[in-house]
Formats: structure tokens, C-alpha cells, sequence
């Protein structure tokens, strides 16, 4: 199954884009592509390990079960003022 | 097909106040016809005589215009939201349709409708008073209301001034700043005569000269674990605009345990998000962020820059919400945040949910008082290694480096900031060369393992970063230097530019 995943600020730097797809398995959750981007090394390799993530829209417990045509956006912490 | 169709503020008062009318249509056609026929009201708003839908009437589908599509025969499909959005003349006076009646859950009215406001303040805010859903109750409420206001920099900045600007009677300021030639870039409650005065001081004048009806308190310092309950305490709203991962956290447990209303914002680079957390009424900030990052991994203001309207957009947005939560009107972002890029102009909405184990809003919190949020951080000093032959301190403060160098020690200073920090101020005349952070990783040849290397960075944490890596690959005696070349600027040497 296919999945878009989007990355905002900090993340985006590590990514290198904005956005991409990804191809994984069925039954991946949220942590299982994580877990793909973190060993997949790159940027991404610095992502922590529990980053807030939101499935469609919607802020969502890394357990959540993605499935075929799912958007995957990690939201990263910003303290700026 | 059942549809949801979101009616603006300005035509609620045609649909008993309701935001929301769900409604059967198979087209938006079908869906406005059924609209109509619940809230008959509604139709000259959204209709001409001829039966057409008005120009300045915009339909959107799933965030698309239905002119973009087949207009009102644009289908629909089951659980779809369709937007009405009318066009709005100006910079005041949206086009007011009767009474709206929508009221969201604001912050407890103070002293019943508040106190009475004089014939110079009737003038002044006459715009608001205009304003069905603001009108004489509305600017008594903001009259007997009191917003703190974290942090007096670049979000602070609009915040205070828009609130004092809109009437709040009680606005406190925290910051423990002076004011810097490089805040004027963004931080607009400020000149250029301002510069080097405490920003409570400056702020409080400029917002005393902007409207003397409002009263400014002044809590100079910094909000800590020890004074935040009793300073967030005498506040109904508190309005976030610090710069640091420490002092949100400790804004967000002060306000949930004192179940007040917490308006955070925060920004970097060309970026910004903005919420409410309000831990009795929906998430709070550890719901969305349960841990901080690791030191050294989100970049500061300072570091990685800030474009200077951004937190004018991102304060605006908080000042927004704040009134809101004081009038009680409309829908804050309890439960939504806010994402906006400036570079690509989007914002996107998504849903915040309430952690059920969040350790302190959540069912069973573990949470119960304010915590050492500089630890929680990770902000503090490492502990030197117990390795008997890493006998080299973790951390050098100013002095100690100093004395170092002046005893003709071999350091090998690493720099670990951008190439234009470099050139702003660098210690190259200690003989320091720069190694930006994110190519340590494939530079790590060019450092001697065996001998002693001293980190800096501006202000430490991305040096700290780097002397956990360093460590990982094998160097054994490292030492971040304590506060960063401004530290040093500060102790040792007043000639570097300060930035």
C-alpha cells in the first residue's frame, strides 16, 4: 500500500521535501514507518523516536493502523517566540 | 447522502446560532435547497430573486470553490462539509445580520458584566461596540479581564499591543530581557531609543502611551517552577510567547493545574503553529508534545532564524484567541492546531484529541505539581563521565577556558554554528575553526580522538548536541563550552558582536 507522508519546519529539513510516498506494507502503523525512516538513515535518521504525528488530519497515537492512501504529517516541536 | 454545511458567523443568526446545519442532498444544489427549507431565513443571503446563487456568496466543497467545479450541481458526496464563505468588505464592519447568537465557552465572566466604562472609552472603542457580539457587554468583559502575556519578544509583541489596543484591563507582562538592536527586526512593541532598557519597562510605556484605560503589571524575571502558580493564578487568559522548550512546558502545567486557558504560539524560520490548551475543556500542550526533543535538535530563533512578520501573523492569531475566550464568542482552536507556512501560504487545521494518559491533564495524572523543567529538558550539564581516564570536565564555563588557553593548553575549539554566525562573531582568534553541526558527522577526521576538543555554539545546545556525538564516536575528553560564544562575549571578550 501506498501512504503520503508530510513534514513541517524541522522535519522538512531532515526529509530534504516537503513531502513523499512511500510504499509499505499492509497492517504498517504509524511507528513501523518511523522506525523505515529512522533506519533508512539521511536526514531522517534524527527524527526522535516517538515524533506527534496526525493521520489524515488528525493527531493520532503512533499504534494507529495506516492504511492504502493514508496521510501521514509529522508535526515537530517549535519553541521560537 | 447526509453533508454538513458550516454557516459563517455573520449568518448564524439565521440558523438559531448554529455553526453547523447537517442536512440529505446528493448535490450542493440539493443541500442549499435543504438549507433554505430548515432556516428559511438564510435564503436572501445566499440567494438572488432570480433563484441564483449570489456573487459574493463563495461555496466551497471540501475546501474547493464550486465554481471550480460544476457549481450548485457540483455532488456531493456522503459526509462531505461544505463552506459557506461571504465576501467581507474591510478592515471592520463585516456585513452584521441580525443578532448572532453563537456562543462558545469563554473564561468565567469576572464581577458580574464588569465594571463600567467611561465616556472617553465608549469613543474610543466604538468599532467594537458596533459589534453585536462584542457591544458594551462585550467591552466590559475586556475591560475586567487579565491576559498574561509570557514572554515580551517577537509573538509578545502583537499580543500586547493588540490587547491593549481591544481594551483588556489587566495585562502582565513576564520577561527578563533588555531590549537588543536585534529584536527590532520583529519585535514591534519596540524602538530603536528602547534599546538596552528592560522590555517590561519599554513595553509597559509603550502600551500606557497606545491606551491609558488599560493597567500594565510588570514581572520582571523569568516565570519559574517556583513563582509561575502564584503569577498565572491572578490571570484568566494566558497568551505564550517564549522562546524556549522549559518555559512552555511549565506555561502548560501552571495552566492546567490552575485550569486556565493556556494560548500558545510558536515560531521558526518561515513557520508557525498556534493552539488553545485548555486541559479541563480538551487537550493540553503535553497531549500533542508528551516529551521534549533532545537538546540541540530544534533550532532557536537565534540559530535558525525567524522571517519578522512571521510572529506578527502567528501574535495576531493568539491575540485573536484570547478575545475570543474572553467574549465567550465564536469557536477557538481548543482541539484544532494551526499550521502556517509563509513560504508555501498554507494553513492547515488538524484535530487535537485529549490523551486519556497524558501525565497531567489525562484520567490518571502523574503530574500533580510543577516539576524541574530544565531537567525535564535535558537543558542542564551532563554529569562528567566515571571514567576514571576521561578525567575532563563535561562542561567549561567562560573562565575556565580561558584560564585553559592562557596556560597554553592544546584545545582543539570547535565552532559547530552556521557559516554567517561564523562571520558575525567567532573565537577563530583563539584559534577556533568551524565544523557546522550537521557536518560534524562526516568531519570527525579532521579532530584529534586522543586529544582534548571544547565545543562552543551560540548558547550551548546545539554543542551539547554535538558532544554526545563527538562521544559516541570515541572521543573520550570533550567539554561543551557553558552559554556559547555569547557567554563569552558577555565574561571574556565585549569587543565580539553580540547577535
Amino acid at each position: 500500500m501506498r501512504i503520503r507522508l508530510l513534514f513541517f519546519a524541522l522535519y522538512r529539513d531532515l526529509a530534504g521535501v516537503p513531502e513523499m510516498e512511500l510504499e509499505t506494507r499492509p497492517g504498517a502503523t504509524a511507528a513501523t514507518i518511523v522506525e523505515e525512516l529512522r533506519r533508512a538513515g539521511g536526514g531522517l535518521a534524527r527524527l526522535p523516536e516517538t515524533p506527534a504525528v496526525a493521520v489524515n488530519r488528525e493527531y493520532a497515537p503512533l499504534s494507529t493502523v495506516l492504511r492504502d492512501g493514508d496521510e501521514l504529517a509529522f508535526l515537530p516541536p517549535v519553541a521560537g517566540g | 447522502m447526509g453533508v454538513t454545511i458550516r454557516i459563517p458567523t455573520p449568518l448564524r443568526a439565521c440558523t438559531a446560532g448554529h455553526a453547523e446545519v447537517s442536512v440529505e442532498g446528493g448535490s450542493v444544489g440539493e443541500a442549499l435547497a435543504a438549507l433554505v427549507a430548515e432556516h428559511p431565513r438564510i435564503r436572501r443571503h445566499l440567494f438572488g430573486e432570480d433563484g441564483r446563487l449570489r456573487g459574493f456568496v463563495n461555496v466551497y466543497v471540501n475546501e474547493e470553490d464550486v465554481r471550480a467545479r460544476e457549481g450548485v450541481n457540483t455532488p456531493l458526496a456522503d459526509g462531505d462539509t461544505l463552506v459557506i464563505v461571504p465576501s467581507i468588505a474591510g478592515g471592520s464592519g463585516a456585513p452584521a445580520v441580525g443578532s448572532a447568537s453563537a456562543q462558545a465557552e469563554g473564561v468565567p465572566a469576572q464581577t458580574g458584566s464588569g465594571p463600567e466604562l467611561s465616556r472617553l472609552e465608549l469613543a474610543r472603542y466604538a468599532r467594537h461596540l458596533a459589534l453585536e457580539e462584542v457591544g458594551i457587554e462585550g467591552q466590559r468583559r475586556l475591560k475586567a479581564a487579565r491576559v498574561l502575556v509570557v514572554g515580551a519578544g517577537g509573538l509578545g509583541s502583537p499580543v500586547a499591543l493588540y490587547l491593549a489596543a481591544a481594551g483588556v484591563g489587566t495585562i502582565g507582562l513576564v520577561d527578563f530581557d533588555e531590549v537588543d538592536a536585534t529584536n527590532l527586526q520583529r519585535q514591534i512593541l519596540y524602538g530603536v531609543s528602547d534599546v538596552g532598557r528592560p522590555k517590561t519597562e519599554a513595553a509597559a510605556a509603550r502600551l500606557a502611551d497606545l491606551n491609558p484605560h488599560v493597567r500594565v503589571v510588570r514581572h520582571d524575571g523569568r516565570l519559574t517552577r517556583e513563582s509561575a502558580l502564584d503569577v498565572v493564578a491572578g490571570y484568566d487568559v494566558v497568551v505564550d510567547g517564549t522562546d524556549n522548550f522549559p518555559t512552555r512546558y511549565l506555561v502548560n502545567d501552571a495552566c492546567v493545574l490552575l485550569g486556565k486557558p493556556y494560548v500558545y504560539g510558536s515560531i521558526l524560520r518561515f513557520e508557525g503553529q498556534v493552539s488553545v490548551f485548555w486541559g479541563a475543556r480538551g487537550p493540553c500542550y503535553r497531549c500533542l508534545f508528551r516529551e521534549p526533543p533532545p537538546p540541540g535538535l530544534v533550532p532557536s530563533c537565534a540559530e535558525g532564524g525567524v522571517l519578522g512578520v512571521l510572529p506578527g501573523i502567528i501574535g495576531t492569531l493568539q491575540a485573536l484567541e484570547a478575545l475570543k475566550l474572553i467574549l465567550g464568542r465564536g469557536e477557538t482552536l481548543v482541539g484544532r492546531l494551526v499550521l502556517f507556512d509563509a513560504l508555501a501560504f498554507q494553513f492547515r487545521e488538524l484535530k487535537l484529541r485529549k490523551a486519556a494518559d497524558c501525565p497531567i491533564c489525562g484520567e490518571n495524572p502523574t503530574i500533580t505539581e510543577l516539576i524541574d523543567y530544565d531537567f525535564f529538558c535535558g537543558v542542564v550539564p551532563e554529569t562528567p563521565s566515571s571514567d576514571p581516564d576521561a578525567a575532563f570536565p563535561a562542561e567549561l564555563t567562560p573562565a575556565e577556558l580561558k584560564a585553559r588557553l592562557d596556560r597554553g593548553e592544546r584545545v582543539q575549539l570547535v565552532d559547530v554554528r552556521e557559516p554567517f554566525e561564523w562571520e558575525i562573531a567567532s573565537l577563530a582568534a583563539y584559534g577556533a575553526r568551524l565544523i557546522p553541526l550537521g557536518e560534524l558527522g562526516g568531519r570527525l577526521a579532521e579532530l584529534d580522538p586522543e586529544g582534548d576538543v571544547v565545543v562552543y555554539c551560540l548558547s550551548g545546545a546545539r554543542s551539547a548536541a554535538a558532544c554526545r556525538r563527538l562521544r559516541a564516536a570515541g572521543f573520550r575528553r570533550v567539554a561543551n563550552l557553558a552559554g556559547g560564544i555569547r557567554a563569552w562575549t558577555d565574561q571574556i571578550d565585549p569587543s565580539l558582536a553580540r547577535y
